[in-house]
């Protein structure tokens, strides 16, 4: 996956200071950024989405410059054509399963009424088993359900990325392995490059084709997992 | 008896327009307030709030010598042949001066409750700024905002003193229902008085029992 990132930004509170300085390329079309809560994984998931502006550096991917801060190019999260599945999955909680997947379909100031159909839309609702569930709302569903939703709406926009957020940590741990195993077929299937971040190494086993791992806010290595350190809960 | 629904109907006419005045202003206040981070938003937000705390009296004052005819905005105004002083329509900037922090205040409050990674994901979906806020930030925040709304309308309903300064207490033009009661007493007209004060409970009770099936009661309490 032709994705470059490195960069800085300072975030300041009263409290703390935190400096966060990325810097990696992607060669693997599965790719894990590991590391403890509170190391910067999320931040560096939002920069590389656009909701995160970063003082300096540049982000490019596939030859196009998301961020480029010496040439003054920053790209709207709208234009970058990225899907992000965030922890909690961020479903709309006042519509429902079809109005949530086509949400993004959906152009102009109104949102998709509530029997929106687009052959994509019925595709995906088909693909990962929504079916029943296409008039339910978020609150209704199951947490499996829930991540589905949220992936079949990342995907039918037909994204050139597929970033996930902590995408298991919200499932207990029986579902857990049965959604891995889904996303990793459904990775698979549709050949799209993924950067996942978690600080679960049964993640990095499933998905760390290439594994970088962050500290504290720094990138620590760019090199093949070495192993699983133990104080991680 | 008959008489005693002019002023009814005046008054729900007058609380009307008010309060959808203030829906538009007190929706783009109150939004303006939640997102925007500055020192100067708790002093703007205290003076927004003045009205609340204010008595209703000094606050006709003040309209007063702003749109009465020799005021700063009455005598523009009045180059356009437009009197506010002694009319319904300023019996409307009256009710919606004095009920305006309760639609701002709950909207502020609304719109900080929602979940800013809600906004984020439509971004990411690729719909643009002033989309998102129509498709996902004010419906998540309507609850808030249409209790905010109701509660606005029945202090519109009830209000007098600023009203009595800048609109009067002219029978069928500006005499409101609480100011037809106020007439009617010192009249000594105790069946008028009686049925409007009837009719005003009966309109507020009704409004109190909307209001709370729409919010829980805590968060209606919070929000004064």
């Amino acid at each position: 996956m032709p994705l470059t990132v490195d960069i800085r930004k300072t975030l300041r509170t009263a409290e703390r200071q935190f400096k966060l300085d990325v810097s990696f390329t992607a060669s693997a079309q599965r790719m894990v950024l590991f590391g403890p809560s509170g190391a910067g994984k999320s931040l560096t998931l939002q920069a590389i989405a656009g909701l995160l502006r970063p003082d300096e550096g540049q982000i490019v991917l596939h030859g196009d410059p998301l961020f480029d801060s010496t040439r003054g190019i920053d790209q709207k999260p709208q234009a970058r054509r990225l899907a992000y599945l965030f922890q909690d999955y961020a479903l709309f909680p006042h519509l429902n399963v079809r109005q949530n997947i086509g949400f993004g379909m959906h152009t102009g100031w109104l949102n998709p009424g509530r029997r929106f159909s687009h052959p994509q839309i019925d595709y995906w609702l088909d693909a990962l088993d929504l079916k029943t569930v296409a008039g339910h709302h978020p609150a209704q569903l199951s947490g499996g359900q829930r991540q589905r939703v949220a992936l079949a709406r990342a995907l039918v926009a037909q994204p050139r990325l597929l970033l996930l957020d902590e995408p298991f940590s919200a499932l207990d741990h029986a579902l857990r392995a049965r959604m891995r195993r889904e996303l990793s077929d459904l990775q698979t299937r549709l050949d799209i490059p993924m950067l996942l971040i978690t600080h679960d190494p049964d993640d990095v086993a499933a998905f760390g084709d290439q594994v970088v791992q962050v500290y504290d806010g720094s990138v620590r290595e760019n090199a093949p997992f070495a192993g699983y350190p133990r104080t991680v809960s | 008896m008959e008489q005693a629904w002019i002023p009814l109907l005046l008054s729900l006419k007058v609380a009307g327009w008010a309060t959808a005045l203030n829906i538009v202003f007190g929706v783009a206040a109150g939004f303006g307030l939640a997102r925007w981070h500055s020192g100067a938003r708790d002093l703007i937000d205290s003076l927004l709030t003045l009205p609340l705390v204010m008595p209703p009296t000094v606050l006709g004052y003040y309209l007063l010598v702003l749109l009465g005819r020799r005021g700063v905005f009455g005598a523009w105004l009045d180059r356009f042949d437009i009197q506010l002083v002694f009319t319904w329509q300023g019996a409307v900037i009256a009710s919606m001066v004095v009920a305006f922090p309760l639609v701002l205040k709950s909207a502020r409050a609304a719109f900080e409750s929602v979940d800013p990674q809600l906004e984020r994901a439509a971004r990411t979906l690729g719909i643009s700024e002033t989309a998102i806020f129509f498709r996902v930030t004010l419906p998540l925040a309507s609850r808030g905002i249409l209790a905010g709304a109701l509660l606005a309308f029945a202090r519109a309903l009830g209000e007098f003193g600023a009203t009595l300064m800048i609109a009067g207490n002219l029978p069928g033009r500006t005499q409101t229902l609480s100011v037809a009661v106020y007439a009617a007493v010192q009249a000594g007209d105790d069946s008028t008085a009686n049925f409007l004060v009837l009719v005003t409970s009966v309109t507020c009770v009704l409004i109190l029992v909307l209001a709370g099936r729409l919010v829980p009661q805590h968060s209606l309490m919070t929000s004064r």
